[in-house]
């Protein structure tokens, strides 16, 4: 129980990482992006690029961490990995989805990011192969921190969670006291209010897609080091994170944060009581749930 | 020559199946707008309803009455539209992409019963020992998927025609109106919801019928045969063939299959060795190219809708 609680808080931090952009994006642009979760996986290979490429310049990156299976040179690939997917993810909308927007409705953009998320998975396949990786092939073990109830930790685990806080703290940061932040949360709120203003919609929009991107790229990386990189982890976890965004309401940041650590708690929760294979179902379950009893989720606006 | 003739057989057979799926889709996307991002659930669902009613008894599983294979059918075809309707209600009321979400869940639900449920679905080894109706009456195997092609072009016909009905009713009307303006259609006393749901349930029905016919045909069902590319490829079939129009969503459907079935002929015949492993990955990308290319250049398809404002205005129409 106890350790499935913190099971639960893990895999939910990360999932509220990858779903702060998703519900950003859902909202701004109005269209469900189903290619965001391959977001993740993309930043999570870039990563481990990267640390090839730093650990193959210098000898002092490959040095660990302190306590931690990372080595300085991912900590460095992490972050070329989230520019490089905030990139992405602004380059993928004006290939495509900026198009779209202009051409037809938000419900043909929901069906681009179907094709979209194909072909980003599969071209993934196709460069690093259809095989599972680790950043690290060491055998890192955990800590027991307590018998009975069993609790099992890692310190990269403890890693992960500090990461995630302190990103979603830094981030309130930014929204709540920066300039940036407030043009993001004005068109977020009313993008045509927003526009009357002043702010350049083109420009927020790209910034949202960036911010989305690098947050992806975090979660991807954080997701891979608990568990492995494998081309198809965005599959895996792309129900997972439209639950967590629709749980804490579509357009709340902070809901997304709740949304997340609901979801992970719940699916971790629930594998005490259900059968490990049915653990992709349980996402659906979760939405299915929310749309009957509050289809606003937690902190969202009807529209 | 028989060679070939029993591969053209063989070939139509999925590919019409597969037409009666996207038929139903064009209803949902095509004509009111509703996205179903999980065909592959009802298809699955008509597909392992037939089997799991009309199939032999299994030892201490449920499943396997062994009832006659027209009940069985209809079966499959209702467990897919309950299906529709758990879906449909929780999310035609709401904003428009919950059910494109909603569906996409249950699809990856679906799948996950069907991998697991072992007593219900058979799991990873499927269900199997299914005695396709008349076969010992017809003896020939060969005339048998020749006669079993007449029935699917039967039922595609049947569909084609229904549908084709229907979308020229008043409740197509309305459907359409729907899907163009939902508040003017509120504004004269229409439920939007209602509308939807009942649009939702039948095309999904009709997906249900498809993957009906596609278990008899081969006689079995497994979690192989509902991969969620399936839903991609009834989706590319329809855009490719342009959506509001019956006749696109067919020649959609042959084009689309057409290259499928060409696209890994020639993979497995000239791609080298060590590229084999990733012929499936290459397919993927080329259904994902179709489509995100489709939808930029040429998002009426090959045989776009026909709009008509109505009956009266016959000069103001065809430019949009």
């Amino acid at each position: 129980m106890l350790q499935s609680l913190f099971d639960g808080i893990l895999v939910g931090s990360v999932l509220a990482l990858g779903a702060i952009g998703l519900t950003l994006i859902m909202h701004i642009l109005r269209f469900a992006n189903f290619s965001h979760a391959e977001l993740l996986s993309l930043g999570a290979y870039f990563a481990l690029t990267f640390d090839a490429v730093f650990g193959a310049v210098s000898n002092v990156l490959v040095q660990k961490l302190p306590w931690l299976s990372v080595t300085w040179s991912l900590a460095c690939a992490v972050l070329i990995a989230m520019a490089l997917t905030g990139a992405t993810a602004a380059i993928i909308d004006l290939l495509v989805f900026r198009r779209l927007r202009r051409l037809a409705g938000p419900l043909t953009m929901v069906f681009a990011s179907f094709g979209v998320s194909l072909i980003v998975r599969n071209v993934i396949g196709l460069v690093y192969g259809l095989r599972s990786t680790h950043y690290n092939n060491d055998i890192v073990f955990a800590m027991m921190i307590s018998a009975d109830p069993l609790l099992l930790v890692k310190a990269d685990q403890i890693f992960i969670m500090c990461l995630a806080l302190v990103i979603m703290v830094a981030l309130h940061l930014v929204l709540t006291r920066t300039s940036i932040g407030y043009t993001l949360l004005a068109v977020s709120e009313n993008p045509t209010l927003a526009q009357v203003n002043g702010i350049n919609l083109g420009a927020t929009v790209r910034l949202a897609w960036m911010l989305g991107g690098g947050l992806a790229a975090i979660a991807g990386f954080c997701y891979a080091l608990n568990n492995q990189l494998s081309p198809v982890m965005g599959r895996d976890l792309v129900l997972s994170l439209f639950a967590a965004a629709i749980v804490g309401g579509i357009g709340s940041i902070y809901g997304a944060v709740l949304g997340g650590l609901i979801v992970g708690l719940a699916s971790s929760l629930a594998l005490i009581i259900i059968p490990a294979g049915y653990k992709p179902a349980i996402p659906f379950l979760i939405i299915l749930a929310t749309l009957y009893v509050r289809p606003n989720g937690l902190f969202g606006q009807s529209r | 020559m028989i060679g070939l003739i029993s591969y053209l057989t063989f070939f139509f057979t999925i590919a019409l199946i597969l037409a009666i799926a996207v038929l139903g889709l064009n209803l949902q996307w095509g004509f009111t707008g509703l996205f179903n991002g999980g065909v592959v659930a009802f298809f699955a669902a008509g597909a392992y309803g037939l089997i799991m009613l009309g199939g032999p008894a299994r030892a201490n599983e449920f499943g396997g009455f062994d009832l006659p294979y027209l009940i069985a059918l209809a079966g499959g075809v209702l467990l897919s539209g309950v299906l529709a309707l758990v879906v449909g209600l929780a999310t035609t009321r709401l904003r428009h992409d919950y059910l494109a979400i909603a569906t996409f869940g249950v699809a990856i639900a679906i799948e996950s019963v069907a991998r697991n449920a072992e007593y219900l679905t058979g799991g990873a080894k499927g269900l199997r020992g299914f005695e396709r109706p008349l076969e010992a009456w017809v003896g020939q195997p060969q005339l048998y998927s020749f006669l079993f092609l007449c029935v699917v072009i039967v039922c595609l016909v049947g569909v084609y025609i229904a549908l084709e009905k229907l979308v020229d009713s008043p409740f197509g009307r309305l459907l359409r109106a729907v899907r163009e303006n939902e508040r003017a259609a509120q504004s004269l006393g229409k439920s939007p919801a209602h509308i939807r749901l009942t649009a939702f349930v039948i095309g999904a029905m009709i997906m249900g019928l498809s993957g009906g016919l596609y278990a008899t045909f081969y006689a079995f069902i497994s979690p192989q045969d509902i991969a969620p590319i399936l839903t991609f490829q009834i989706w590319a079939m329809l855009i490719v063939g342009g959506s509001g129009n019956n006749r696109g969503a067919i020649l959609g459907t042959l084009v689309v299959w057409g290259g499928w079935v060409g696209s890994g002929w020639a993979l497995t015949a000239f791609a080298p060795a060590s590229m084999q492993l990733y012929a499936g990955s290459i397919q993927y990308i080329l259904i994902g190219c179709i489509i995100v290319f489709t939808l930029l250049a040429r998002p009426r398809g090959l045989l776009p809708e026909r709009l008509t404002t109505t009956q009266y205005a016959e000069s103001s129409v065809e430019k949009r």
